[in-house]
């Protein structure tokens, strides 16, 4: 039994499905990249995935001990987020509420957790600042440590890099690859479809013609070898 | 300068000068706690519409003949907050236009209602005070005063007890929803807070002005501070002081001020004096 599955998914909202007929399957210690053009569902199927949304059809299955809610999300930054006022302390803490369901206050496990997470992603200094006066890199390292903080297990990062320089770029997807060495699963929603062969061992390309396997098998399909070249020319278009 | 302080000791010897006082600091209290969340998910204005629908609740409570007018005030108040703030959730009618209607409608509801149904000589007058707070905070019954204070500590308590799930929800609500924390809830909480807060309120600065106590010391805070708790603590003290010389101010002015006016401007003035620190110490950094 896979950690994820799902089985013949139909995703989308009261008013029409935008995607039918979805399988694929998440084991323990994959990194798994979710790909496709915009519009194409990414964030529908990220939203069922995490119970945010209900399936039309189908469900999603979770197996090896894990539960429903014991996904650790990485989001997109709110606009919200921009002027919040909180301390990176605060935000990381902030992860650990998964684990209580009554008790009002963190509990020194908690807080242990959170300073061990703060540590891995390497931004102790910043444990005092302010979350809005960081800089992107910085806020995306502290959502990951909060992340952290509510699972140990799994991760779903949404266009994680998005909005980040080149150099910041690379060592986010380090960090990411470091914690999928230390066992994490991953579940990574993007359009950089580059990075996605290069770190992951999955791939789900959503769309018209939908694929879901092994990267070396998406690169010996049509649609794939194509979508990346694509994607590698828009990107040389840009620069 | 001796003659305001010399009327403000006067007026301290009367039991609902320091009644007014003790009510008076204790909303304060309660309204800028949740002012933050309130800014921070974009429904200061839900303070605006919901101080209406208290308003034209009170005026049939009037109408009624009701002595408690709390009694249909507070139901009304608290069953709108949780209709608004969920409208802002998944609305077919976005957040600000559904608290748009339902605010002005309440409003003229109210205000026709007290026409139609006079319960006074004056109707103007009386509008006039449930708007802008007139000198009800001064004529509060002894039992009243223990309602505010019995209400205001549950409000504390339970602000304290679901602090660490308000700020998760306020920050991040997906992630919150996402790793299994009731945001419905929570959301309800927070909107049935914002009610009673209200109806308390108007009490103190009327159903216009409402909106200032529970935004300006959350503004002004977020100006200077850097974490949330800290923020929540420097609203709470922002708007315990300015509510303190708003009142002392309009006790001891000889022109006879009202109260709700005054301690709006100096919560005003506050936030201007907050603005500009803050400008000066993001000055300083860069």
């Amino acid at each position: 039994m896979a950690q994820l599955l799902c089985d013949d998914l139909t995703i989308g909202y009261e008013n029409g499905a935008i995607l039918e007929g979805l399988s694929f399957s998440v084991e323990q210690g994959d990194y798994l990249a979710i790909v496709g053009e915009n519009g194409s569902g990414k964030s529908t199927l990220m939203k069922t995935i995490l119970g945010l949304l209900k399936p039309l059809k189908g469900e999603v299955a979770f197996g090896e001990g894990l539960r429903k809610y014991e996904i650790g999300y990485l989001p997109q930054q709110s606009a919200v987020q921009k002027d919040f006022p909180a301390s990176v302390w605060e935000v990381v803490l902030s992860g650990c509420l998964a684990k209580r369901k009554f008790f009002p206050f963190y509990t020194k496990e908690d807080k242990a957790r959170a300073a061990a997470n703060i540590e891995r992603l390497g931004i102790s200094p910043l444990r005092t600042r302010s979350y809005r006066e960081l800089s992107g890199g910085q806020q995306q390292r502290v959502l990951l440590a909060r992340a952290l903080c509510a699972t140990e297990r799994i991760l779903l990062l949404d266009e994680p890099v998005s909005g980040l320089d080149p150099v910041v770029t690379a060592e986010m997807y380090e960090i990411i690859a470091g914690l999928h060495r230390e066992g994490v699963t991953i579940i990574m929603i993007s359009h950089d479809v580059q990075a996605a062969v290069r770190y992951a061992n999955k791939i789900l390309h959503i769309g018209k013609t939908p694929f879901f396997g092994k990267v070396e098998e998406y690169l010996t399909t049509e649609r794939g070898r194509e979508y990346v070249t694509e994607y590698k020319s828009a990107k040389e278009g840009e620069e | 300068m001796t003659v305001f302080f010399q009327r403000i000791g006067e007026f301290l010897l009367f039991p609902f000068v320091r009644y007014a006082l003790i009510v008076g600091v204790l909303i304060a209290l309660c309204s800028s706690l949740l002012g933050v969340t309130l800014v921070l998910k974009r429904f200061s204005f839900i303070g605006d519409g919901l101080s209406h629908v208290a308003f034209g609740a009170m005026a049939v409570a009037a109408v009624v003949g009701l002595t408690n007018q709390m009694l249909i005030v507070m139901p009304v108040t608290v069953v709108s907050a949780i209709l608004l703030l969920r409208t802002g959730q998944n609305a077919r009618l976005k957040g600000d236009a559904s608290v748009a209607l339902i605010s002005v409608f309440a409003l003229a509801f109210g205000y026709l209602l007290m026409n139609i149904f006079p319960t006074s000589a004056n109707v103007s007058a009386d509008v006039c005070g449930t708007l802008f707070g007139s000198v009800s905070i001064l004529t509060l019954s002894t039992l009243e005063v223990w309602v505010c204070a019995g209400l205001s500590v549950v409000t504390v308590l339970v602000f304290v007890i679901f602090y660490n799930r308000i700020f998760a929800v306020t920050f991040d609500e997906n992630f919150a929803k996402a790793t299994g924390v009731k945001t419905e809830l929570y959301n309800m909480i927070i909107a049935v807070i914002v009610a009673v807060v209200i109806v308390l309120a108007m009490n103190l600065v009327g159903s216009l002005l409402i909106s200032a106590l529970i935004i300006f010391p959350a503004l002004a805070a977020m100006r200077v501070c850097k974490s949330f708790l800290s923020v929540t603590i420097c609203a709470t003290g922002i708007s315990v002081v300015t509510a303190l010389v708003g009142l002392f101010l309009a006790i001891g002015l000889p022109q006879g001020v009202p109260v709700g006016p005054t301690i709006v401007v100096v919560q005003a003035v506050a936030f201007l004096l907050f603005y500009l620190v803050g400008f000066i110490k993001d000055r300083v950094r860069v």
